[in-house]
């Protein structure tokens, strides 16, 4: 398992220092001048225009300006918003635990509820069931992720007054430990499950797919033949075997999972990191951008890594060498 | 897997209903972007002062908050969508042919550098690079075009290499090459032609995905300001989901009507070009 581990973490490496470029390509090609990318469309003091100059060493050929560039991002320098007038790292991090606590939320509605209903279309292929929850499948796939959280904010917020219209808390003072989670909670719901409904539609389809492709194979007849019940042989011993490319796709969704995060939180106004892109966005703040793009990116690629792994403890086979 | 006729898919066609009506949608708002500018009832960038007016006659759809005809937006956005969608399907499906038949065409260490690329441009956030870009160096249309070809080929690379790595090494290839055929000729009239059908299921899947891209771009305020989009009216929506429903309902309703028709297209041609059981072996 570890060298399994070592191996992958090593191949990160690559990637990320791609990025790295990336980032100063996008710096380099940016219409103007490269110190406006580096210190935002906001009103900086010169003397640090200035400084950000020779620190990045613009004036130098551009094989110096990647290499000090690269060094800044790796010593966790990422700029300074003048919007917010506080380093781009510490921002990002504040925002962090929000856009987590909302993706996590979806990853577990999208994951447990895609897989129930995902058993529930491929036991009886071609059921009225099935066939109900294919189309409703195609449905969520084809929903707008920020038209749906409008129509949900329209209809059981703004009509009915179910939910909380926007942000992560109310703004009562000294409630109890236990009343403040669940207004979070409260207010989670509706973000939550917008972010959720195009992943939990994909994964009704691939767990069916997946269920109905393994449902011929000749285990499963053993399984029945020994006579056991229905819901054993299915949970059991068919599942799990499905389940691998489930779990495959929703680390691959992990990045897709980010996209809809930001526009999910710009309905909601939602205080994570997708709202800060936006915010970042509306004002011009290139430093905040950048450094947002970047840490989003490691923190995709990290939660792509743990769903390889995951899937490498669950199939003995990949990690035991013989690479597909 | 052969070539099949035209017939032949059009009878497995018709056994997906569903995926006929799609296709009869996907038809229809490519007809409503080519027609729809012209049959507008009014220019829909126009203001006016009858702002917030519900749907009914004069504005059938209503106006927006600075009084501009919602019809007229609605049918002047289906245009932008749809050359957006196609243009991109059609950029990211050239790309991702290219990489892929490479990698499964010279195998080796091309292979493994393109398979390796391909994997990356997987894992990273991709909507969020084109975020990025389109914020800094603006929405134009064309670079919204190119940025989302050039994010979106992965899927398209790994099919297609695996469509050449499993009919590298059948008769007809080893027949032309021993004829003398050299490589290009070899991938482009005998190996290509044979893995078109799974290319073009999984290019047209592209359609919708980039249309929903194009549309969250413009909802978070990235606008081409000479253009009306859907996802821009539906930006301007948000500020108005308390006095006027229908500012966000048309238009979200025209963009989820066309992801979804393109979606089912995109289903029944899998059923009709790759049926299952007769995929690539």
């Amino acid at each position: 398992m570890l060298p399994y581990v070592a191996r992958r973490l090593a191949s990160l490496i690559p990637l990320l220092a791609g990025m790295v470029v990336l980032g100063f390509a996008i710096i380099q090609l940016a219409p103007g001048d490269p110190v406006q990318v580096l210190v935002g469309d906001y009103p900086a003091p010169p003397e640090y225009v200035q400084q950000v100059r020779e620190r990045f060493g613009l004036d130098r050929p551009v094989i110096v300006q990647l290499v000090r560039y690269a060094s800044q991002v790796l010593r966790g320098n990422l700029g300074h918003s003048f919007f917010y007038n506080e380093p781009v790292l510490d921002l990002v991090i504040g925002r962090l635990p929000a856009t987590l606590l909302l993706m996590g939320a979806a990853l577990v509605i999208s994951s447990v509820a895609g897989v129930l209903l995902g058993v529930a279309c491929g036991r009886r292929p071609g059921s009225l069931t099935d066939s109900t929850l294919l189309v409703l499948g195609l449905v969520g796939y084809s929903l707008p992720v920020f038209w749906l959280g409008q129509l949900l904010l329209m209809g059981l917020s703004l009509k009915l007054d179910w939910f909380p219209t926007q942000g992560m808390r109310s703004l009562t003072v000294g409630l109890s430990p236990l009343a403040r989670g669940l207004d979070v909670a409260h207010h989670l719901a509706l973000p939550a499950l917008t972010l959720a409904t195009r992943y939990l539609a994909l994964n009704v389809r691939l767990t069916r797919a997946s269920l109905v492709e393994v449902s011929g194979m000749e285990y499963l007849q053993t399984a029945r033949a020994k006579g056991l019940a229905e819901r054993v042989v299915i949970y059991k011993h068919a599942l799990r075997n499905a389940l691998l490319p489930v779990v495959t796709m929703i680390g691959l969704n992990v990045g897709h999972l980010v996209a809809g995060a930001v526009l999910t939180e710009t309905v909601f106004a939602w205080p994570g990191l997708g709202r800060l892109i936006f915010d970042a966005i509306l004002h011009r703040d290139y430093p905040l951008m950048l450094g947002g793009l970047l840490v989003v990116t490691v923190c995709v690629v990290v939660g792509n890594l743990l769903a390889d792994i995951a899937y490498a403890w669950i199939d003995p086979r990949i990690r035991l060498g013989s690479r597909a | 897997m052969g070539r099949v006729s035209l017939r032949e898919i059009w009878l497995r066609l018709r056994r997906h209903p569903a995926g006929l009506l799609g296709l009869a949608g996907a038809l229809c708002f490519t007809l409503l972007a080519i027609i729809g500018p012209w049959v507008a009832p009014a220019d829909p960038m126009a203001l006016n002062p009858n702002a917030l007016r519900p749907p009914g006659r004069g504005h059938w759809l209503g106006t927006d908050d600075l009084g501009r005809d919602i019809l007229s937006g609605v049918l002047h956005g289906a245009r932008v969508s749809l050359v957006v969608g196609l243009l991109a399907a059609a950029g990211s499906v050239l790309v991702g042919v290219a990489v892929g038949a490479a990698a499964g065409y010279w195998r080796g260490r091309v292979e493994g550098a393109l398979m390796r690329l391909t994997e990356w441009v997987l894992v990273i956030p991709q909507f969020l690079i084109v975020l990025v870009v389109a914020a800094i160096f603006g929405a134009d249309l064309r670079l919204v075009v190119v940025v989302l070809a050039l994010v979106g080929w992965t899927a398209t690379a790994r099919l297609t290499r695996a469509q050449f790595l499993a009919l590298g090494e059948r008769e007809f290839v080893v027949a032309a090459r021993s004829l003398g055929a050299g490589d290009g000729r070899i991938i482009g009239r005998q190996i290509l032609p044979n893995a078109l059908a799974p290319i073009v299921v999984a290019g047209s899947l592209q359609i919708p995905a980039a249309i929903l891209a194009e549309a969250s771009l413009r909802f978070l305020g990235l606008a081409d300001p000479n253009r009306v989009s859907w996802g821009g009216m539906l930006n301007q929506a948000q500020n108005f989901l308390q006095q006027a429903w229908w500012m966000p309902v048309f238009p979200g309703v025209a963009i989820f009507l066309t992801v979804l028709s393109f979606n089912l297209a995109g289903e029944a041609l899998n059923e009709a070009l790759a049926p299952r059981g007769r995929g690539a072996r």
